[in-house]
């Protein structure tokens, strides 16, 4: 498939041409970001790096690769898979409900041979971008105004949506439903539109209140006082601003953190990975990490606007707030800001899937950023 | 391009708008940085340094399995470990060589600990050395002094006292594996062992326990200060198993003189397991601690298989044990009866092809208790021919063949037995008639294991009712565990007459002349065996080979064998127990006899109903002195 799509680009530029005109500072970028993982891993694991930093760099070297054959295919070629893409999401994610492999009450894996596992909500989420992007490819701004043209994004987006909330897992839900609200924004749905949504979302509090399971309630109530239950679910909370609060402002150095390697955080290889980084490195390292979060945030939304094309432009948007959110959200949780959703540290948490997911979307960014100059008119492919 | 121009520029105010939002909530998680990590750093700090609660968990005991004696037969055992923290010892190499003066440390110990302590933090404890002894343990106390940063830690191991002649049986234990992690905090403590095989496996969830609780103080080095509150661990239920530690022990004492070779011993009334033995075996303590790769290796290639529970995953064509299956099966047909005669002139000859039996001159006429005395393939090829497979089929099912008979050890084989919709079905060709005189013997695509061999022969002789295996005595629940209700085992509807010719003349193979299994026969006082003979063969034997003579099953590779086989019950009169032996490769049923033999006859002297000679009359010549007793 990639094959032939490189042919029938080749009369414009050829493959090294196009590797040339990849982002690299959108490449070093994330080279830093998954370096930070791998420290931070090798911290976590007891200074071992074979425990977890081992497996999570070959992925990132697959990952890697994935990224610059995705950004050498023509555009075109993306535009036209576009809701193949979305539909293999779809099927992945039916394929969970009927044979996932369950850990912890939710079911949210597909069992791989050889013992890996695949969490297709995590392909999902580009599947979705890639698919809003091609139609809001082929609307005028004049549809885009209309009612009628936002039934069928809107179905897109809630499809992957319920199905994954049925898992259940809400953290993905909540980016899956985000990062498409913020897509249907950027596309030019009018303002009013969203106001009116937020209304009805606030009114609707207390029916989703009502539907949350048990843990997730409690999850919400700890997070409103986690100190009402101090060894009970509040304790992630506390223990996790214990670890960023003691870090001040230096850290307490490398592999000197004593509330990871006193076991006070399980798990903390997973979604608290954070807490380590600001434990031993403190605020200072906390800010390098955001910074390079928010230079690679800048980097694709500069490719986003920079292209040609509305598909390019809407999908390199699209992956650049899905990126934010992952961090947003999981820093803000860590941080005591939001309840604990159990969303990852992009490229930096211990989980293959969404390693590989990642690295896919930043070589759709790229294959934007390398196609910038193409104009594909509206009716493209009709 | 007029529209675009539109899009683009409506999309770029748009994205700044996004990135401006974007930028403000990175704000907020900047404020929120500096309100934690500056203005309350001292707060956080103290919390870090001084009053840290730590929930620690605390090990249940995992139950004892014992035997229906209450022998232990699985147990928990106290060891201890010596341990260095980096931290407290200068030059840890030193340390080292001065703790071997003290105790003995290998060179592959050293090695490992020296790794370890390279890549472990300097406060984490690290294993030197396993398993210590009171010696050891007092060695290493009087030292301390000089042995600062060495600590002693214990920890329980499991503790099989039959070792290697129960393993397959009991299973074992070994650490979690990650596939196996549920999200239950007790599964990821590094020392917690859950079982992995045989009743370990099956019932782990019982013999677990609860998981207590040690809400504790700790200082910066994690050093426990004081313990705050503690819940402790339920131990984990102790399991009473239907084996007999003594017969087990001598089951496997006994197959290990074979190369590969397992048995069963049942209850035929309960369909309890006394003994269940697989050998080659292996020492379930080697995965405790996690097996080392060589040793794995070892194990797992061996030719003879020691990892498998052959008696449970063994899957063998029952040979001639099979014949009374094809004999219930036409008797119950009313196709033949005790008197039918057949007559045997060494050889059946159907649509061309030469169907041999065992015996070159034949047998002459034979009928249904010579037949099975004298294992006659001709007279069984002419009833499997009148019965067809079906018949049989459906017999052997009832008999418990075919399909997991159930017994509570997961991974149990169901074996095969072939309809001729079956072979239609997978292969798409018809049953051929010649395919009924196999099957006859019990020979082509039937095969069976050894627990179902013991079962089939259970449910002949305890007057056709269908007794499940099971290792465990009580019945696990989802209330726990509740006893079993024995009288629920079904009547399988076969004909009380049937039964009784069938187990006379299982008798008669042991007991009278004329028996292929003379050298089985028991002749204490009170106890006696019936049973079948069985040779399964593995290879086809050509009719120029048949001429040259067949060659000597003993003269050939291990692998090209024939397997041998024997099902017993005893005693004759009054049957209470089953046995089946395969021999893997063992040439020929003549072997497995001896085997049989020792087995049911240790069985019958360890049965508590039956005292045994000695036993009996120095309890008649006490009753004859006074008896106060009855």
């Amino acid at each position: 498939m990639a094959i032939s799509a490189l042919r029938a680009n080749s009369e414009y530029l050829s493959v090294f041409a196009k590797l040339g005109r990849v982002s690299w500072p959108l490449v070093l970028l994330t080279a830093v970001i998954a370096s930070i993982g791998f420290t931070l891993l090798y911290s976590a694991a007891g200074a071992d790096f074979d425990k977890w930093a081992a497996s999570m760099l070959m992925r990132y070297l697959v990952g890697l690769g994935l990224m610059f054959m995705i950004a050498v295919v023509d555009l075109k070629f993306w535009l036209r898979s576009a809701y193949f893409i979305y539909l293999g999401g779809i099927a992945l994610l039916v394929v969970v409900e009927l044979q996932g492999v369950s850990s912890g009450g939710a079911t949210r894996w597909i069992a791989l041979p050889g013992g890996t596992r695949l969490q297709p909500s995590e392909i999902m989420k580009i599947g979705l971008v890639i698919a809003l992007a091609r139609y809001f490819h082929s609307t005028t701004i004049e549809d885009v105004g209309k009612i009628r043209y936002l039934i069928a994004p809107v179905v897109l987006i809630m499809i992957p949506a319920a199905m994954v909330l049925k898992q259940p897992d809400l953290g993905t839900t909540l980016m899956l439903m985000a990062t498409g609200v913020a897509v249907l924004f950027v596309a030019g749905v009018r303002m009013w539109k969203f106001a009116t949504i937020g209304a009805i979302g606030l009114l609707a509090i207390p029916i989703a209140w009502a539907s949350l399971k048990d843990y997730q309630k409690l999850r919400v109530l700890t997070f409103l006082d986690p100190e009402s239950d101090p060894l009970g679910s509040g304790y992630h909370i506390i223990q996790s601003k214990i670890a960023l609060g003691s870090g001040g402002i230096a850290g307490k150095g490398f592999l000197k953190g004593t509330q990871s390697h006193l076991k006070f955080l399980p798990e903390q290889q997973t979604d608290f990975i954070f807490t380590i980084l600001a434990e031993e490195f403190g605020m200072m390292g906390g800010l390098f990490l955001l910074g390079v979060f928010a230079a690679i945030v800048v980097v694709s939304m500069v490719i986003a606007v920079r292209s040609r094309n509305q598909f390019g432009r809407i999908l390199a948007m699209g992956l650049s707030i899905n990126f934010f959110l992952y961090f947003f959200i999981n820093l803000a949780m860590v941080m005591g800001l939001i309840p604990v959703v159990g969303v990852p540290l992009p490229m930096v948490s211990y989980g293959g899937t969404v390693m590989i997911a990642l690295m896919v979307g930043f070589g759709f960014i790229q294959c934007v950023h390398v196609h910038r100059d193409m104009a594909i008119h509206r009716t493209d492919p009709s | 391009m007029k529209p675009d121009l539109d899009r683009h520029k409506l999309f770029s105010r748009r994205a700044m708008l996004i990135g401006t939002g974007q930028f403000a909530l990175m704000g907020a998680l900047v404020a929120r940085m500096y309100y934690l990590q500056v203005l309350e750093r001292d707060k956080y700090a103290t919390l870090a340094e001084e009053n840290r609660i730590s929930l620690r968990l605390i090990q249940p005991a995992r139950g004892r399995l014992v035997d229906r004696f209450g022998e232990v037969l699985a147990a928990n055992r106290q060891s201890y470990r010596a341990v260095v923290i980096a931290e407290k010892v200068g030059d840890v190499k030193q340390m080292v060589d001065m703790l071997s003066t003290v105790i003995e440390i290998s060179d592959r110990d050293r090695k490992k600990f020296m790794k370890e302590a390279r890549r472990k933090r300097a406060f984490v404890p690290i294993t030197v050395r396993d398993n210590l002894d009171w010696q050891e343990v007092s060695r290493i106390e009087v030292n301390t002094p000089d042995l600062q940063g060495v600590f002693v830690e214990s920890g329980q191991t499991r503790d099989y006292p039959l070792g290697a002649d129960a393993a397959h049986a009991l299973g074992f234990v070994a650490a979690v594996s990650e596939a196996e992690q549920t999200g239950d905090p007790l599964l990821e403590l590094p020392t917690f062992r859950i079982g992995k095989l045989g009743v370990e496996k099956t019932y782990d969830t019982i013999l677990r326990g609860k998981a207590g609780r040690s809400q504790v103080e700790v200082n910066a080095h994690g050093r426990i200060i004081k313990e705050l509150s503690r819940v402790e661990p339920v131990p984990g239920t102790d399991l009473v198993l239907t084996l007999d530690r003594g017969l087990q022990a001598f089951v496997s004492d006994r197959l290990r003189e074979e190369p590969s070779a397992s048995a069963v011993v049942l209850d035929v009334h309960t369909g309890q397991v006394l003994a269940l033995g697989s050998q080659p075996s292996f020492d379930p303590l080697k995965f405790h601690d996690g097996i080392d790769h060589k040793s794995w290796r070892l194990l797992n290639g061996a030719e003879t298989k020691p990892l498998i529970n052959k008696a449970l995953n063994g899957e063998f064509a029952p040979g001639s044990t099979f014949k009374m299956c094809v004999a219930l099966a036409a008797l119950e047909a009313g196709l033949i009866t005790p008197q039918t005669r057949f007559v045997c002139r060494g050889v059946k000859v159907l649509g061309g092809a030469r169907f041999h039996c065992w015996k070159r001159g034949g047998h002459g006429s034979v009928a249904l208790k010579w037949g099975i005395k004298q294992s006659c393939d001709v007279y069984f090829y002419e009833v499997a021919r009148r019965c067809g497979v079906d018949r049989i089929a459906a017999m052997a099912n009832r008999l418990g063949l075919g399909a997991p008979v159930g017994i509570d050890i997961k991974g149990e084989k169901p074996g095969f037995i072939p309809t001729a919709a079956w072979k239609f079905a997978t292969l798409g060709e018809k049953w051929q008639p010649g395919e009924d005189l196999v099957a006859g013997i019990g020979q082509g695509y039937i095969t069976t294991t050894p627990l179902q061999l013991a079962v089939m022969t259970a449910r002949m002789v305890n007057g056709g009712r269908g007794v499940v295996p099971h290792i465990s005595r009580d019945n696990l629940t989802e209330e726990g565990l509740k006893p079993r209700e024995y009288e629920k085992a079904p009547d399988l509807g076969i004909s009380k007459r049937s039964l009784g010719l069938i187990v006379d003349a299982m008798s008669g193979v042991v007991n009278e002349s004329g028996g292929t299994a003379r050298r089985g026969r028991i002749d204490e006082p009170g106890m006696s065996m019936g049973g079948k003979t069985g040779t399964a063969q593995v290879r086809r034997i050509t009719a120029a080979e048949r001429a040259r003579g067949v060659k000597k099953n003993r003269d050939l590779p291990w692998k090209l064998r024939d397997h041998g086989l024997f099902v017993g019950f005893g005693p004759v009169d009054e049957p209470r127990y089953a046995v089946s032996v395969v021999l893997q490769h063992g040439s020929s049923s003549r072997y497995a006899v001896p085997v049989a033999r020792d087995i049911m006859r240790e069985t019958l002297w360890r049965d508590p109903l039956n005292l045994g000679p000695a036993e009996r009359a120095r309890k008649q010549a006490a009753s004859a002195e006074g008896g106060e007793e009855n």
